[in-house]
């Protein structure tokens, strides 16, 4: 799941940040931690990126499979004469 | 009484003691002669039918804990996969990804499509939300429908759908109608937002502002950094001006040191000085008092000494060269070889050369030699005379 991916990689960060502020830590140490800090925000900048809007349907095929497919409001795949509002 | 078909579809468990309202045929059953009514229908009295059984369900399932707080799960902070269970016909799917994009337009949206009332809604909504758990990549799960009248929203109500709610492995988050409208399904989900919208913006940050966030972050961690290298550049400046101080004294000492080896080469030099100057006044006074004038004199006075000693040499010489000649002379004269040149002669023995100047020096008999001034003789002697009258 690549939504907990990047929320572990902002909450790392985000410790990296609040370590850094303290600086307690020994020069070294904290290089190698805002590298790693420069890292994070950068693949998850990519990540913000490079992810695609995509809206999709999950149907259900002749043998019963379950696959998904593009979904445009007007799909009709599915009829729900009664639905709600 | 009632048929068994027609109490399945009752939506409300019978109790002891509860009044219902019911509608049916009266009939006669004539083996025992006895009045009947055939139920068609039946509801609660005093509340509808399905508010009984909607609260009956609640405390149920509540019995079972299936609506503790501690088991609502926190929703994932930034959700990359959303799945949507609602109809895909219906408004609040429509508003629920016009929410999503515009708040977060890069959301990868799987709506698993549902009947969200009637016959069969229930199963529908509970097989899509094991669906979706199936998939695997699904960070949060919508479920939820527009509003509706009571009967509409039921299926929402099921214990199919609170079931297969509790069961997910991905949190899920309810949206059944509108504020006013409260389902089981409410109670089971992880969190009730009261409006599909509602839902839409609660499982979702903004994007604009995760970036704003993430470069927030960024810039606090180059400012820290940056701060931190300030400061040790400051020790390191403090360090290093503390080098700069002891190299100005060390600077300084040396300075003393070049001063001190300045004047010892000054005061070695002096006394080497001096010394050269004694030597030379020492040198001069022994080239004055050089002895070779002597011997350049003694050189011209040797000769000199010597060619006169030598005339006077050759002088003394001749002197007594002349002197000796003239004694040699002398000698000649009185030699007495001269006498024999005169008609003298010597006598002498024989064996012994002994000039014999008595007669009785010899015997009668006796050969003696008799040297002249030319030759010898040798004779014998006849007689001998003593009487020098003779």
């Amino acid at each position: 799941m690549a939504g907990v991916k990047f929320e572990q990689a902002m909450a790392r960060l985000e410790a990296i940040v609040g370590e850094l502020e303290k600086g307690d830590l020994p020069l070294d140490e904290s290089l190698k931690i805002f590298e790693e800090g420069i890292r994070l925000s950068k693949n998850c900048l990519k990540v913000l990126e490079e992810a695609e809007r995509k809206v999709e349907i999950l149907v259900q095929d002749k043998n019963g499979k379950k696959q998904l497919r593009a979904f445009s409001s007007d799909d009709d795949d599915m009829q729900d004469s009664a639905s709600g509002s | 009484m009632i048929f068994k078909s027609t109490a399945l579809r009752l939506r409300f468990g019978l109790e002891d003691g509860l009044h219902v309202i019911v509608r049916g045929r009266v009939t006669v059953y004539e083996l025992r002669g006895e009045y009947q009514i055939i139920l068609e229908h039946m509801e609660p009295k005093g509340r509808g039918a399905l508010q009984l059984a909607f609260e009956q369900l609640k405390n149920r399932l509540a019995a079972e804990g299936l609506f503790d707080q501690d088991r609502k799960r926190p929703l994932p902070a930034f959700p990359r996969t959303i799945g949507i269970v609602t109809s895909p016909a219906g408004a609040a799917v429509q508003d629920i990804i016009a929410v999503l994009h515009r708040r977060c337009p890069i959301l990868e949206i799987i709506i698993a499509p549902v009947q969200v009332q009637g016959d069969g809604a229930a199963a529908q909504i509970a097989s899509a939300i094991r669906s979706l758990n199936e998939l695997g990549h699904v960070d949060v799960i919508i479920v939820g429908r527009g509003g509706g009248s009571l009967e509409d929203l039921w299926s929402f109500n099921e214990e199919l759908v609170v079931r297969a709610i509790v069961a997910s492995r991905i949190p899920v988050v309810s949206a059944v109608g509108h504020e006013t409208d409260v389902t089981l399904a409410d109670f089971a989900a992880d969190m009730r937002a009261p409006t599909p919208s509602a839902a839409a913006e609660a499982v979702t940050p903004v994007l604009s502002e995760v970036v704003e966030h993430l470069g927030e972050l960024s810039t606090r961690c180059g400012q820290a950094m940056s701060w931190r290298c300030g400061e040790e550049r400051q020790r390191l400046d403090l360090a290093l001006a503390h080098l700069a101080n002891t190299r100005f004294r060390i600077l300084e000492e040396a300075q003393r040191v070049d001063g001190a080896v300045v004047q010892m080469r000054q005061a070695v030099q002096g006394v080497l000085r001096r010394g050269w100057e004694k030597v030379h006044s020492f040198k001069h006074e022994l080239v004055s008092r050089s002895p070779e004038p002597h011997v350049r004199h003694g050189m011209t006075l040797v000769p000199q000494l010597l060619s006169r000693l030598e005339g006077v040499m050759r002088y003394t010489l001749n002197r007594r060269k002349q002197a000796a000649r003239s004694c040699l002379t002398s000698l000649n004269n009185l030699s007495p070889l001269g006498i024999l040149d005169r008609g003298y002669s010597i006598v002498e023995t024989v064996s012994t050369h002994q000039v014999i100047r008595d007669a009785s020096q010899v015997s009668a008999g006796q050969e003696v030699v008799a040297r002249l001034a030319k030759g010898q003789l040798r004779c014998t002697v006849e007689e001998v005379m003593t009487d020098p009258s003779v």
